[in-house]
């Protein structure tokens, strides 16, 4: 057993809970809010959404129109099914690889690309005004989460914070001050923790010598649970439980298990560090196929199905990403804009020699 | 109107904010029931409970954090790091993101938190517990950075910089804290912030400086006066952003200046304040601009410490040089 793989299944008291398995066979009854076409369907047609946006990103990156990028390919699952388990008032905060359960909740493709191309109006969500942007200092958005979670809890909302963290995360001081505070003071937060595996080069097991990163809620007094991160279902399920209880004061941690399939970002070159063997078996496991054989052993999606899906999905990328490559650049003078909220007078000076270069 | 300490000023500032907006929070170490540790928080737990005056584990990135989250939910958060030499762990969460909120997100969400911490030598303090580091914070944009010198203006600037909509970094004088009682009218009257003060004006000298030098800076310009040399003390109070316009006026007058930090000498904010009058008025200069600070050495301990601080002996001497140079 290599390194990777000791975190396959984990120990018999940290349990893997599994839905479909890695040909989307049920490996037992679909929770029954779950177990109706239409929610099925959502959930996969969301999926290849991601993946769509997330290929169609790549290649604009490799074409040079879009600066350094995070694929998220393989992991729509976690990240769709956290977006899907979310309530519109509760807050996202995720890390940089969470591009599904922004789309759910609204974040637009073309407010990513514009995020990715260095462009800061990327993160003016028009939809979820609450949601935090991207953190890209590792787990430096779990104290965000405290903070938002103690917000909801002094003004007495049923609300959740909701935090993505890789698994390279779980090794930072701020993921274990995070989840350590949520249980001190009963805060409605969950921590997911996306285990892809690899933090950059680095395998999970050069992170931790514990068996398993959802453990890591115990020397926090908080719940912790593992769920199949290629298993959308799960996911939802798992994701939704833990946000109810979170919500009445009892904070929570979800390790999802995936696989980054993709390099770290468009920088990278993951065949440096990791044999193509691997990322093939892997291929096996990815969460789209998965979700698609069990609807279609259903009876619940047709070939008909699949090409109006993809269609749609195509046009919608397409027209996204036209809106994008048409969006004006911002004066440069703009750095100024939000730096304070009233620019002090002794910038003035510093903005004038942008406006001048204006013309 | 009652006789207070700097401190008493403090404490008497948040519970004047928490009792007109309940959206003002105090957190930190140790600040519930024991008051902080220099008592900056007393009274305040009994007033408002522990919803809105809360101790924290003890994880300085944690407190600051948490200031994010809760700014950006529309908060106003006072944190108090409990020295200087503690507030490193949290400099990631200001550094990264407390000061660039609003401009990462394009407005759309800010972080109104204010960050107080005692600074500075003189109390005899154990290691760790006397370092001056504002030059650090003073190098971020996005940042504010205010020093309190006296108890009137602890009152007004940590009112002023609660009511702020951006970061501030609130930087305490330890041995200011009870050196000197004054009248402070708990009024809610804020003083200004991003505006230096004259604390005394002169017109052969400038001095300049911040804090707690401001005392020895005062006794300095009191014994050159007994040498027949009228200086102008300026107290920073913001150093970020700087109101250059105080400073470039008063040496446009004088033509002499002399700046005093107790910070170390090397890229301490004496050298912006320098390089400023460098470029804006160097023809108005007949000296030399002089620093005097702190000493490129790591802080000693207590038993060094006197030996550290620029004394009032040297900015003396600094200034009767600068006077007399032809």
């Amino acid at each position: 057993m290599n390194a990777v793989d000791r975190f396959e299944e984990g120990s018999p008291s940290w349990p893997v809970t599994r839905y479909l398995d890695k040909g989307g066979s049920a490996l037992q009854d679909i929770p029954s809010a779950l177990d109706d076409r239409q929610t099925l369907a959502a959930l996969y047609a969301a999926m290849v959404r991601t993946r769509t946006f997330d290929q169609k990103a790549v290649s604009l990156q490799r074409t040079g129109r879009l600066g350094t990028y995070a694929s998220s390919l393989g992991q729509e699952a976690v990240s769709v099914g956290i977006g899907a388990a979310m309530d519109p008032a509760d807050v996202l905060l995720p890390a940089f690889r969470d591009h599904g359960a922004m789309l759910w909740r609204g974040v637009t493709m073309t407010e990513i690309l514009q995020y990715w191309s260095g462009d800061e109006r990327g993160c003016d969500y028009a939809g979820p005004r609450e949601d935090f942007p991207v953190a890209i200092p590792v787990a430096s958005q779990a104290p965000h989460a405290v903070g938002v979670a103690m917000a909801f809890q002094l003004r007495g909302e049923k609300r959740a914070a909701l935090c993505i963290l890789g698994d390279g995360a779980t090794s930072k001081g701020d993921f274990y001050e995070s989840i350590n505070a949520c249980g001190v003071w009963n805060l409605p937060a969950v921590f997911v923790i996306n285990n892809n595996r690899w933090a950059i080069s680095e395998p999970v097991a050069m992170q931790t010598a514990a068996e398993t990163l959802a453990q890591k809620a115990v020397a926090a007094g908080i719940a912790g649970v593992r769920v199949d991160g290629n298993d959308v279902v799960a996911v939802r399920h798992v994701v939704g439980r833990a946000l109810e209880e979170a919500r009445s004061g009892r904070p929570q941690l979800v390790e999802a298990l995936t696989y980054r399939l993709g390099d770290h970002t468009t920088a990278d070159d993951a065949r440096r560090y990791r044999d193509d063997a691997e990322v093939s078996a892997r291929w096996q496991e990815e969460p789209v196929l998965r979700l698609r054989n069990y609807l279609v052993a259903r009876d619940w999606w047709s070939k008909a199905d699949e090409e109006a899906l993809i269609r749609q999905v195509r046009e919608d990328v397409d027209g996204a990403v036209e809106a994008y490559l048409a969006l004006p650049p911002q004066p440069p003078a703009a750095m100024f804009d939000h730096l304070y909220a009233v620019l002090p007078p002794s910038l003035a000076a510093q903005r004038a020699l942008l406006e001048d270069g204006d013309g | 109107m009652a006789e207070v300490t700097l401190v008493e000023a403090v404490a008497m500032a948040l519970g004047r904010a928490m009792d007109e907006d309940p959206t003002v929070l105090v957190l930190g170490e140790d600040v519930g029931r024991d008051g902080g540790v220099f008592r900056a928080t007393e009274g305040l737990l009994d007033r408002f409970g522990p919803a809105r005056v809360r101790d924290t584990p003890l994880a300085e990135g944690l407190i600051a954090g948490m200031c994010v989250g809760l700014g950006a939910q529309g908060f106003r958060p006072v944190a108090e790091i409990q020295f200087m030499g503690f507030v490193y762990p949290a400099l990631d969460q200001i550094v990264n993101h407390a000061s660039r909120l609003r401009n990462r997100t394009r407005g759309r969400l800010s972080c109104p938190m204010v960050m107080r911490m005692p600074m500075g030598t003189g109390i005899k303090a154990p290691e760790h517990h006397s370092e001056s580091v504002e030059s650090m914070f003073a190098h971020i944009p996005g940042l504010r950075v205010v020093i309190p010198s006296t108890p009137s203006r602890a009152y007004g600037l940590l009112l002023a910089a609660i009511r702020d909509p951006d970061p501030v970094i609130f930087l305490e004088p330890t041995r200011l804290y009870r050196a000197v009682r004054e009248e402070v009218a708990d009024d809610g009257a804020a003083a200004e912030l991003d505006c230096c003060y004259v604390m005394r004006e002169g017109s052969d000298l400038t001095l300049v400086t911040w804090g707690a030098m401001t005392r020895e800076t005062l006794a300095a310009a009191d014994a050159l006066a007994e040498e027949g040399i009228e200086a102008e003390v300026i107290d920073v109070a913001t150093l970020k952003p700087l109101d250059e316009e105080t400073i470039l006026d008063s040496v446009g007058r004088t033509g002499r200046c002399v700046i005093v930090h107790e910070a170390a000498l090397t890229a301490g904010f004496g050298g912006e304040i320098a390089a400023r009058l460098a470029e804006k008025a160097l023809l108005s200069l007949a000296a030399p601009v002089r620093r005097v600070a702190g000493f490129d050495t790591v802080m000693p301990l207590p038993r060094l410490e006197d030996a550290y601080l620029p004394g009032i002996d040297r900015i003396v001497a600094a200034g009767r040089e600068t006077v007399r140079f032809q």
